[in-house]
């Protein structure tokens, strides 16, 4: 201490230190807890701030006209944004039916069928593909992958024709910029979250569990049937929630690949739009009452999607601890 | 009667499996790796289009020229876009890194099991998964709109509010690892709660901090949504943040792939390239640290 300037009161000059380190850890910790404090602010001042914004938009049509109205007519200030809840609802499940299974078994293969040397491969693969950014996939998407695939959407369209009902979800398709590209490029996006998460999920099932299926004869397959899948079923309803949650939000590769017509058709192969990707898309060329009925989209977009990751995480939580509860 | 010891032992080389079971087992053997490639196809496929379409644009003068304001004017010129990405993920480095290290050292230090750092987990979790979109349009709110006008550091505030809770998340984790005998350690030497979280746990813990924010920044430089609603498109670098439109990597891709001219989407390929580049060298490196300095291998 540099207080030693006063030698004929020691005990003095220790308190004064003390009283001073003691001061230091109290700032420390109000520093560190305002820190942590961050993160509930910025979330309460998303929604406070984005609503105050929207409100207009809000009142403008009605909070039920806003979210159920099927006309979206800037132009005309007629904001109904009911086809964007129903393009962002279709694509992101469409996603999910494909990338959950799919995650499921990439973190089986990771976590029960590759060898320690491949599996740090696969995680690798996983990873990246994790990185790459979103704009980057919607580039291949609208200039690679909708020119390609536009010849196989016709061919199928034809292929279901004659049978009735399919002939309605998937029928003539124009540009290849659809419900079923979006879906396909979500899907691939979600891919990585599921799957770390399925990962997790995974690790904690119990190894004796395991050994024991094993030990009664079981193969590998019916081990994870027996063994695996019954314990982490509540996990993995998580992960694919999280999923959900984050092709929802997503939003430039589905601005570039879903065709961006506001409209709602049973048509997969047509043109739509999403909540998010919408957003992006007009905008630059929006004002007034039009930017601030895209900002009232985002704090609906903001609601559901809070709302989902919240219960997911409660849903993994929950599993997690009567998963670890029944092995200890 | 045979006795014990000589009854053969149980088959359990499982080559007396029925047909049916073991047709199963090699079924769903062989569907789980087959995820494992449609997981894989998608990744070569745009690694390998972005790798053949952009290495035609790409060159140093690429990296350096000033981007053409005519989309159908062909050459090269991505050079403030690069600038762009380094200063404005930077800025959003210096912003949510700090705040997300501390948060952190709060949830393992000193809030541990309260309800608050539970809650403040929970709520990080959540934040994760919050649209960078909706990041965008509540900086727009809350810093554009209030300023007047659209420019780089509103761009550096949004990504930053989408690295803070992976920020915090991956630096708590590696806080959990540091071993309490460090601490208790500092303790007994005297030193204050404080001094052994800067001086100890800090330092150890420093190398898989680092990988962790190295991963959001990873992330927040590929963000694109949130970058045109705070930051406009345009195609020049401003190098003062705080005024006036700015661009990035990003968002010239979007701005570039929405043309239907050749020379644009030649640029946007040539961007897309840089970018990942940009975001896989951030990844490795940041999986190089994670793997070389993890404390549990020490």
């Amino acid at each position: 201490m540099t207080a030693t300037a006063t030698p004929e009161s020691p005990a003095e000059v220790d308190l004064g230190g003390e009283a001073r380190a003691r001061q230091a850890d109290r700032g420390f910790r109000a520093l560190v807890t305002l820190a942590g404090l961050t993160v509930l602010l910025v979330l309460g001042l998303i929604l406070v701030t984005t609503s105050v914004r929207g409100w207009p938009a809000f009142v403008h049509e009605g909070p039920l006209g806003f979210v159920f109205g099927t006309r979206w007519a800037p132009n005309d200030d007629v904001f109904g944004t009911f086809p964007l809840l129903y393009g962002t609802l279709v694509t992101s499940l469409i996603a999910m039916v494909i990338a959950v299974p799919v995650s499921i078994g990439i973190a089986l293969f990771i976590t029960e069928v590759a060898h320690r040397s491949t599996r740090k491969y696969i995680v690798t693969v996983i990873d990246l593909l994790a990185t790459v950014p979103s704009v980057v996939f919607g580039l291949v998407g609208v200039l690679v992958v909708v020119p390609a695939i536009t010849p196989a959407y016709q061919w199928f369209a034809d292929l279901v024709a004659p049978v009735p009902g399919l002939n309605a979800v998937f029928d003539e398709t124009n540009t290849g910029r659809n419900y079923i590209t979006a879906s396909l490029v979500l899907a691939i996006m979600a891919i990585p979250i599921i799957t770390s998460i399925a990962r997790e999920v995974f690790a904690t099932v119990p190894e004796t569990d395991k050994q024991a299926a094993y030990a009664l004869g079981a193969t590998r397959w019916e081990m994870v049937k027996g063994a695996i899948l019954p314990h982490s079923f509540g996990g993995l309803v998580g992960a694919s929630m999280l999923g959900l949650g984050r092709a929802m939000g997503e939003t430039i590769a589905v601005a570039l690949v879903i065709g961006g017509s506001v409209s709602m058709s049973a048509n997969l192969f047509e043109p739509g739009n999403t909540m998010a990707a919408l957003i992006a898309q007009q905008w630059g060329e929006s004002s007034g009452l039009h930017t601030d009925a895209l900002i009232a989209i985002g704090v609906e977009l903001f609601a559901i999607t809070v709302i989902i990751n919240f219960l997911a995480r409660l849903v993994v939580r929950r599993a997690e601890i009567k998963m670890k509860g029944a092995h200890s | 009667m045979t006795s014990l010891s000589t009854a053969t032992p149980p088959d359990l080389s499982g080559r007396n499996l029925s047909k049916r079971r073991a047709f199963a087992n090699r079924t769903a053997t062989i569907l789980i790796g087959l995820c494992v490639l449609i997981a894989a196809l998608p990744l070569v496929l745009v690694v390998w289009e972005v790798l053949s379409r952009g290495s035609s644009a790409m060159g140093l003068d690429f990296l350096v020229e000033e981007i053409p304001r005519n989309y159908r004017e062909a050459g090269p010129g991505m050079g403030p876009a690069i600038l762009g990405t380094l200063t404005i993920t930077g800025m959003a480095a210096l912003i949510a890194i700090p705040i997300g290290v501390l948060g952190a050292v709060y949830l393992n230090e000193y809030g541990k099991n309260r309800p608050l750092a539970k809650f403040i987990r929970t709520m990080a979790d959540v934040m994760t998964g919050v649209p960078s979109i909706v990041m965008g349009l509540f900086i727009y709110v809350s810093y554009v709109i209030v300023i007047g006008e659209k420019n780089g550091f509103g761009g550096a505030l949004a990504l930053a509010c989408l690295m803070l809770p992976i920020v915090i998340r991956s630096a708590e984790e590696m806080l959990r690892l540091v071993p309490d005998e460090l601490r208790q350690a500092s303790a007994g030497l005297g030193a204050r709660k404080w001094r052994t979280t800067m001086t100890v746990v800090l330092p150890t813990a420093s190398s898989g901090i680092t990988s962790g924010a190295l991963l959001a920044v990873a992330r927040a430089a590929g963000e694109t949504a949130p970058i045109i609603v705070t930051v406009g498109l345009t195609y020049m670098f401003k190098p003062d943040l705080f005024y006036g439109e700015n661009t990035t990597l990003a968002a010239q891709i979007y701005r570039n792939a929405t043309q239907p001219f050749d020379a644009s989407q030649e640029r946007a390929w040539g961007a897309a390239l840089t970018l990942i580049a940009l975001v896989f060298l951030f990844t490795i490196v940041s999986r190089v640290i994670s793997s070389r300095f993890a404390i549990d291998k020490r």
